[in-house]
């Protein structure tokens, strides 16, 4: 019965988001794409790096080759081939960093991944400069900016889906132990060098699909704007914020985030940076294990909490 | 069914085991006595896959190589540990933690059976099953340990000193659970500091000193062994 309440209502808010462009003017839906970006971001950056522990700065990288595919091939290939194409280069790339990173351990990953993000955006300018022998790409296409967040919101439902499916598989199970202890993962028959490269593939082939999607909006992509290091950092902060190993916790963190950043960049643009660095700050030490744990235990709604078994388990010894 | 030759292991410049030879034959319980520091929890991770010994060494289980397979395919093998500090995870419940130990695919087939089997050999843990580990004594969280061991149906179980830090009460339930597992036919390989009980519970045993074999025998001989004796069981004559 709930859980028949909660999937009626989920599709209620999924078709209410659906209708939002026939009721907004053109800044409102701007915001909504950056949002339904930007929750998407957090979504897939939390299924990898939430599950798994491994803090990736690399979103950037996946997000921007998104971009720069539909930039290459957009006049060459039908519109859905070249998502396909897209996403084809994310797993690519996904494949090569995870087979050649994940077992780098701790901070050695977060340095590895923030490092990719630059090496990509010097290969990207240096392959522009030399052998196209221009900077920057125009990218005409007809998509209306409705199209666009249809997209989006398709892509942040499938993500949280995804992500459902996963936490409820013998797959979630898994990865909640590889963050907790490898040794032991291992010796209990996970493969952990092929969980952790399927998720990092899957996680990264979503956030290619975000750049590609979103690319069109921009009409003009260049290294810097595609490959801007702002979003790595934007999107670990919402789903740090949210509760970055529960299912809403990105699309919680997100959504007053993103609002905030939108009112900061208009009102202080001058100083946007030096909020944004103080807001991090201030994140990691009110809330560092995120919005959802912290309504949970102030509320006591965590489930575990009333099991009468575990109640009983308290009272002894 | 397991055959250890010329194992030896070192972790940089400090030589953890030298030349180690051992077997286990089907259905036989053996345990490896030593000190802290003898190298016996080396030698468990080194057939398990976790510690890397050098070239020359042998692990065979029934004739099949076992050396420079990674850990999740020695539990395919048919390997279980059960880690020293049992590497149970506190925040989820017995029953997700006994679901873990089936995650290997030799396990999925028989898991409902062996989850039986499981709750059979600890009642305790099928009252619980609901239960976070976390708000369990050492004693049960200690079943729990072995009981996801035994979820993937193996040959061969390990363990790595499973009456550390438990209550005598608990040595005692501990020992005779694990005399229970032998007889469902599972061959045991131990490693223990508390000799009297796991010799009576052995076939045969070990000694083991500064990374060597220095002694070996069936289990009634090594409780007579003055080696054994003035070592662990504190009955040297000037005592």
């Amino acid at each position: 019965m709930k859980s028949a309440f909660v999937w009626v209502a989920l599709v209620l808010v999924l078709a209410a988001l659906a209708a939002a462009p026939f009721f907004m003017q053109a800044y409102g839906l701007g915001l909504l794409i950056g949002l339904m970006g930007y929750v998407t971001l957090a979504s897939a950056w939390a299924l990898f790096s939430g599950r798994t522990g491994y803090i990736s700065l690399a979103t950037v990288a996946f997000f921007g080759i998104g971009a720069y595919m539909v930039a290459a091939f957009n006049e060459v290939l039908p519109y859905p081939l070249v998502l396909v194409v897209a996403a084809l280069a994310g797993l690519a790339l996904a494949l090569v960093v995870g087979l050649s990173t994940l077992r780098l351990a701790g901070v050695y990953f977060v340095i590895f991944t923030f490092g990719l993000a630059e090496l990509v955006r010097q290969l990207v300018t240096w392959y522009e400069i030399n052998v196209t022998g221009t900077l920057g790409r125009y990218i005409f296409m007809s998509l209306g900016p409705e199209h666009i967040y249809w997209q989006l919101l398709a892509l942040a439902a499938a993500t949280l889906f995804i992500t459902w499916r996963i936490d409820r598989s013998r797959l979630g199970l898994a990865l909640r132990v590889i963050a907790d202890d490898e040794v032991v993962a291992a010796h209990l028959g996970i493969n952990l060098a092929r969980t952790k490269l399927a998720l990092f593939a899957l996680s990264s082939v979503i956030i290619t699909l975000v750049g590609a999607v979103q690319a069109p909006r921009w009409t003009y992509i260049e290294p810097a704007i595609a490959f801007n290091p702002t979003v790595s950092f934007l999107t670990l902060v919402m789903a740090l914020l949210g509760g970055a190993s529960r299912l809403w916790g990105p699309v919680l963190g997100a959504v007053p985030l993103f609002l905030l950043f939108e009112w900061l960049s208009a009102n202080f643009p001058n100083h946007y940076s030096i909020l944004l660095g103080l807001l991090f700050i201030a994140i990691v030490f009110a809330v560092p294990k995120g919005i959802v744990a912290l309504v949970e235990t102030r509320f006591r709604t965590n489930e575990r909490a009333f099991r009468p078994v575990a109640m009983e388990a308290e009272g002894k010894p | 069914m397991i055959e250890v030759r010329n194992l030896s292991v070192s972790y940089g410049k400090h030589v953890a085991l030298t030349n180690i030879a051992i077997s286990v034959a089907d259905g036989e319980a053996v345990v490896i006595l030593g000190a802290n520091g003898a190298g016996k929890s080396s030698l468990l991770k080194a057939i398990a896959g976790l510690a890397q010994p050098a070239p020359g060494a042998q692990v065979r289980l029934g004739g099949r190589p076992l050396l420079g397979l990674p850990a999740h395919e020695v539990l395919e093998a048919g390997i279980a540990l059960v880690p020293e500090g049992r590497g149970i995870f506190v925040d989820l419940t017995v029953s997700e933690n006994l679901d873990l130990g089936a995650y290997a695919r030799r396990a999925r087939t028989n898991a409902a059976r062996n989850r039986d089997l499981v709750f059979e050999l600890f009642p305790r843990l099928a009252e619980r099953r609901r239960q976070i580990v976390a708000t369990m004594s050492g004693g049960e969280q200690q079943m729990v340990a072995i009981g996801r061991a035994l979820m993937s149906s193996p040959q061969l179980l390990m363990l790595d000193e499973p009456s550390l830090g438990l209550a005598p009460v608990m040595v005692g339930e501990l020992f005779s659970a694990l005399g229970r597992i032998r007889q469902t036919g599972v061959s045991l390989l131990m490693v223990e500091q508390n000799v009297r009980k796991s010799l009576s519970l052995a076939d045969r045993g070990y000694v083991l000193e500064a990374g060597r074999i220095v002694g070996e025998g069936d289990a009634t001989s090594l409780k007579d062994n003055p080696l054994v004796q003035n070592a662990f069981l504190g009955m040297a004559e000037d005592a």
